[in-house]
């Protein structure tokens, strides 16, 4: 058998479980099969399990690992690292509890912070660094561990209590949707809900380098001169302050 | 004494802020290479402050130099960005493959030990020694099935992939074990065949008795018959680096200082014998 073939037909045998898929295989002590069975799904579900703490907390036990089985049965792994499996978890379980969209969104939170833990670094913006920018000239980027999700639920809220080992509130929808700012500042990964304006403002810095003017020009647009104006401010303030954004080149 | 570290643990989360305080009696640590591919975050930083005070060993587990289909191109160039940081006194993989296609099992898998293969591996091993411009080391692997048409043993298939190659190799003397247990060949025999010129680092490990032979678990203490093959292997490779891998039920640091601490008293009996 081609060493091509061999590795094609053990992990279809792999990604099914089917002993039949496992007869073609020109083996000797077949028994030990077993092995490489347990450890494939072991690998999977351990990485399902760690990347969703909270969604794993909500659903409990039986639920979350019945999705997971589910989820290995149907996506095999495709990268070179363990940790990208989790990516497309959320959309298993937005299919498998439908109706519950909370479960999706918790999921879509966890993963959102664990991209934010291993994101690129970039040096901040520090508070003290404003007064000698030049405005005229300066622009403004995000940090590459931010996202901004919007959600239709209050799985913010349940991930919070959740992550805290506190009774979570029930579930609830809440439209219409809302933004949730998930970001990791001095290696710790954080989350905040965003006022619509500053979500959208925000959602301008993700999609590359913007001039401070160019923003303000948005903001002023959006909301008038006056509100405009006051608005950038202190958003811009807090973004500083929060470490969203990346300290301009000199 | 040695010119080059020589007796070293594996990082692992539950002793991270230990070796980030600094003063932990090992010579180097060793840390799954995957582990810290990413592109930034509090890994990459612990990786960094830890390689300030202690020699790095990068461990790969998913370079996977049997794919028939060759090696992964942004592998090899993450690889490459981690290597050049971090400077690693030994780079290794393991002698499986994980990979075909868009297909990854994430787990260790045998290889037939046929000519073919070995062109592969050989073929795969020079690429990546190639691009991460340095020597690599490959580990043997443990394991759990044989194939019908082998033509040759794992020990004289490393030995040609060492001559083919110019790699080295890292002996993981539980694995050894694991598959000579299971497979029903003699250690010694394995041992006897091994081009030690070419060992530069010896992996010990622990293992469980599962109900399809015996496991490489690695949520165990090294067992007798895994030390007394160090004994051998180190009468053979007396500068190799040695480490101890625990990657489940990890023990508190004592306990695995101590465990080096018995490897160490052995060298020192393989050097007196020597």
């Amino acid at each position: 058998m081609r060493l091509s073939t061999l590795q094609s037909s053990f992990l279809g045998w792999l990604a099914s479980g089917e002993e039949s898929d496992a007869a073609c295989l020109p083996l000797r002590r077949a028994e030990g099969l077993a092995v490489y069975q347990n450890n494939y799904r072991a690998n999977l579900m351990a990485c399902l399990a760690e990347t969703f703490p909270q969604t794993l907390a909500w659903l409990g036990d039986e639920a979350f690992y019945a999705a997971a089985a589910t989820h290995i049965d149907r996506v095999p792994p495709h990268s070179w690292t363990l940790d990208d499996y989790a990516d497309g978890f959320p959309a298993s379980l937005q299919e498998a509890f439908g109706d519950d969209h909370e479960v999706s969104e918790l999921s879509l939170i966890e993963l959102a912070l664990s991209h934010a833990f291993v994101a690129e670094d970039a040096p901040v913006l520090r508070p003290e660094q404003m007064a000698g920018l030049d405005w005229d000239a300066v622009c403004l980027q995000a940090i590459p561990a931010l996202s901004i999700l919007m959600l239709s639920t209050n799985a913010a809220d349940l991930w919070a209590a959740l992550a805290e080992g506190e009774t979570p509130p029930a579930a609830q929808e809440c439209a219409p949707l809302h933004a949730v700012l998930v970001w990791r500042r001095e290696g710790l990964c954080r989350l905040r809900v965003l006022e619509e304006g500053e979500a959208a403002l925000l959602a301008l810095l993700l999609s590359g380098p913007l001039e401070f003017g160019q923003l303000c020009e948005q903001a002023i647009s959006r909301w008038g001169e006056e509100q405009g104006v006051l608005s950038i401010g202190q958003w811009l303030s807090r973004w500083v302050c929060d470490g969203l954004i990346i300290a301009p080149v000199e | 004494m040695p010119s080059k570290p020589q007796f070293g643990l594996g990082l692992r989360k539950p002793h991270y802020q230990e070796f980030l305080a600094g003063g932990v009696p090992v010579d180097f640590i060793e840390v799954i290479s995957e582990n810290f591919m990413v592109a930034g975050g509090r890994p990459r930083e612990i990786l960094r402050r830890v390689r300030r005070d202690y020699p790095v060993a990068l461990h790969g587990v998913s370079m996977s130099v049997g794919s028939a289909d060759g090696l992964r191109d942004d592998y090899l160039a993450r690889l490459r960005a981690l290597v050049d940081e971090i400077e690693p006194f030994i780079l290794s993989d393991h002698l499986c493959w994980a990979r075909f296609g868009a297909h990854n099992s994430h787990d260790l898998l045998p290889l037939p030990y046929i000519a073919e293969a070995l062109d592969v591996v050989c073929a795969n091993v020079a690429r990546a020694q190639d691009v991460l411009g340095r020597r690599m080391l490959i580990e043997n692997p443990s394991s759990y099935v044989g194939f019908a048409h082998d033509e040759m043993s794992e020990w004289e298939f490393l030995a040609q992939l060492v001559a083919r190659t110019g790699c080295g190799l890292l002996l993981d003397v539980n694995n050894i074990h694991v598959s000579a247990v299971n497979h029903g060949f003699s250690s010694v025999d394995y041992l006897a065949a091994i081009p030690f010129d070419a060992v530069e680092q010896i992996h010990l490990a622990g293992h469980r008795q599962g109900a399809q032979g015996l496991i490489d678990t690695h949520d165990q203490s090294v067992s007798d018959p895994v030390w007394a093959l160090l004994r051998v292997a180190l009468e053979h490779a007396p500068q190799a680096a040695v480490m101890i891998e625990r990657d489940d039920n990890i023990p508190p640091l004592p306990e695995l200082l101590a465990e080096l601490g018995r490897a160490r008293a052995i060298a020192m009996e393989a050097a007196l014998c020597a």
